[in-house]
């Protein structure tokens, strides 16, 4: 039972570290995987590893998510292939600091419509199809950083609290129907989004997020904060009153 | 690209240089007006993998397989793989690499450049020998596929080319089929040297893996003793399990000083020694603890302490070989700076491609020492001289010391081949430390 839930995996933003890291644990138990992801070449050499490890079928459809009129006809090709798609696997974003926001318009704009509006709209009517099929999990990479705003990423964060308020809505929408809504809070994970920042002991491998997220979906959690002592960490850091916590450099 | 300070796993030197890091073959691309270097998993011993004041191309990012094809026993995959990943995929499936070093923390890239070797030198050759084909990538951004017919001296001088002829994005590897993740081995007690010689000639047409362990501290009519062990596949049907990825155990910080020290190395000597001599005789034994008994402990260079250590490994020619192996094992056991990881084994005949190759027909022996500065630094000198005297050969992947004349020496008859294939943008700290370059 728990093997056949997430069988037929749609998976966007498959070239991230964390979207490789949970395609390689699917692929080597033998799933079917459609995987979008912007890059024609770099989603080529993910397909390639999937079907070595093992992955049943492994299809690819290169497409930008910022473009949201492709949403439709994306969602059709998907579901084509796949049939029932048991779990869809949103793991696209892009990071910004503040700094680089402040300076760079642009940026600030990207970052909202990479991490908030355009996997909003695509969740969206993603959940119209999973409402018809009557089953099946959507799981959603936000991120700690959404739990609060901070004056080092506040767009960053603005964006991903965004869509973990708009996932909330959408998991109460969607639990009638027999659908799934997983929304994954990450903490710092040692992936190409953070390869210019300077690691510390609090960064985890994507494998082990991985390993989170597919637990997580089985088990059907909610809220995942992966590593697990992060749901701690925002649990304090989310209780200091805002008059003492606009005070701090964080 | 974020600066850092780098060490080898010798964990003597620290170096600083820029670490760049990759992902994807598709979109690499090589600074320019830097001199540059690949890096796997840093587990070359010196400074081979080390490129102070340079940039360090990070390929552990570059970890995809590409294809896998089991009819022709080949499989492809990006630089950045590691051995014990390759595993993970093969050997449930029936494959084994026909050549694996000491440790599976290597990547495929890191094993193609130091032209590694195995337990079963003698008849299978270098881990070079069983690369089919690569992609490299130069500094001008040509990717070049290389191979024994396409590119043939591009290829030759890779294979144990040191990183320096360009990185190494994908290679293609042949696999060997096995029925079990089993060794069935048989360890025999070695009085002195004269045995191991006398054993290894016996055994090697026999057995696939044969290596000696030797007690370095043993002197006078014992000098040499140590246990051989020799193995080959299990043929029966057996389970197919991988060596596990991760350490059963992993050193948690460094030490001030070193664990392995004049006080425990005899005793350790001595207790490895004995409990050893209890298992004489024939088991069966996982793949793990056969090839890569030291995975299991992670992180196991800190050991010897902040200073760090550094390892000796030599090959003397054959008509050579007992007289130096003689002379080496006396003065290191006269020193009284102990070794507790002193191997010994004979190189067979089949060549490697690899221009820069260090294996070569004879015997190698491989010594660990504790950093314990100007005394150690002496010790090597001593050490380096017989190795000259001998003929023989110092290992670059393991080399922290040797002086530039040897490095010269060994290679005088290829060096200018391997020159006119390097690429310019490439370079590291050892280089530059044996050619001056």
């Amino acid at each position: 039972m728990t093997e056949r839930t997430y069988r037929r995996v749609l998976v966007l933003g498959a070239s991230s570290g964390i979207a490789q890291a949970v395609i390689r644990r699917l692929a080597s138990q033998g799933a079917q995987l459609f995987l979008v992801a912007r890059s024609a070449e770099r989603l080529a050499a993910v397909a390639a590893d999937a079907r070595v490890r093992g992955a049943k079928e492994v299809l690819t459809h290169p497409q930008d998510l910022d473009d949201v009129d492709a949403h439709p006809s994306l969602l059709d090709r998907a579901f084509a292939a796949l049939g029932t798609v048991d779990l869809t696997f949103v793991a696209y974003g892009v990071l910004g600091t503040s700094e680089d926001c402040e300076r760079d318009i642009a940026l600030t704009q990207r970052v909202l419509l990479t991490d908030f509006a355009a996997p909003a709209l695509f969740c969206q009517a993603l959940a119209m199809r999973l409402v018809g099929q009557g089953t099946g999990t959507l799981a959603v990479l936000g991120s700690v950083a959404g739990d609060r705003g901070r004056k080092s990423n506040y767009a960053y964060g603005g964006a991903k609290g965004g869509l973990a308020v708009f996932l909330a809505g959408l998991r109460q929408r969607l639990y009638r129907h027999g659908v799934h809504v997983l929304t994954v809070k990450p903490g710092w994970v040692d992936t190409p989004m953070t390869a210019s920042l300077r690691k510390n002991a609090l960064y985890a491998k994507p494998d082990r997020v991985a390993g989170d997220i597919l637990r997580a979906v089985e088990e059907g959690e909610d809220i995942l904060y992966t590593p697990g002592f992060w749901r701690l960490v925002m649990g304090i850091v989310k209780a200091i009153p805002e008059r003492i916590f606009k005070r701090f450099s964080l | 690209m974020s600066e850092a300070i780098v060490t080898s796993f010798g964990r003597v030197r620290r170096s600083r240089a820029e670490v760049l890091p990759l992902y994807f073959t598709c979109d690499a691309a090589i600074p320019i007006g830097r001199k540059v270097l690949p890096y796997g998993l840093g587990r070359s011993y010196g400074d081979a993998c080390l490129n102070e004041g340079g940039v360090l191309l990070a390929t552990r990012g570059l970890d995809r397989f590409v294809e896998l094809d089991l009819e022709h026993e080949l499989v492809s995959c990006e630089s950045g793989v590691s051995l014990g990943e390759v595993l993970a995929l093969a050997v449930p499936r029936g494959f084994f690499l026909p050549v694996v070093p000491g440790t599976k923390e290597v990547t495929v890239g890191g094993a193609i450049a130091h032209d590694v070797h195995g337990k079963n030198h003698h008849l299978c050759g270098t881990f070079g020998s069983q690369v089919e084909s690569l992609l490299l990538m130069r500094s001008n951004g040509e990717r070049l596929v290389c191979s024994r017919t396409e590119n043939p001296q591009l290829f030759a001088a890779t294979v144990g080319g040191l990183g320096l002829t360009g990185l190494i994005l994908q290679a293609t590897l042949r696999l060997r089929r096995i029925t079990s993740a089993q060794i069935e081995v048989e360890t025999l007690a070695l009085p002195d040297l004269e045995a191991f010689f006398a054993l290894s000639r016996d055994s090697d047409p026999h057995f696939e893996y044969t290596v000696a362990w030797i007690d370095s501290r043993a002197r006078g009519p014992k000098l040499g003793r140590g246990l051989l062990y020799r193995g080959n596949h299990v043929e029966e049907r057996g389970p197919l399990k991988a060596p596990p990825l991760r350490p059963s155990f992993t050193f948690p910080c460094e030490l001030p000083f070193s664990l392995l020290n004049r006080a425990s190395l005899p005793l350790m000597n001595a207790l490895h020694y004995a409990r050893s001599r209890l298992e004489v005789g024939k088991r069966r034994v996982d793949l793990g603890p056969f090839f890569f008994p030291l995975d299991g402990l992670g992180r196991w260079n800190l050991v010897y302490g902040r200073r760090g250590f550094f390892q000796f490994q030599t090959l003397v020619p054959p008509d050579r070989a007992p007289e130096a192996i003689r002379a080496i094992l006396s003065t290191v056991a006269a020193s009284g700076q102990g070794s507790f990881l002193t191997v010994l084994k004979n190189f067979g005949s089949r060549a490697s491609p690899g221009l820069l190759s260090f294996p070569r027909p004879g015997t190698t022996l491989a010594l660990d020492f504790a950093n314990r500065g100007e005394t150690t630094r002496r010790l090597f000198g001593d050490l380096h001289a017989l190795v000259r005297e001998a003929g023989g050969r110092i290992y670059p992947a393991k080399d922290a010391l040797m002086p530039p004349e040897q490095f010269q020496a060994q290679h005088a008859d290829v060096l200018a081949d391997f020159r006119s294939c390097m690429d310019p943008a490439f370079s590291s700290s050892f280089w530059r430390r044996v050619t001056g370059d």
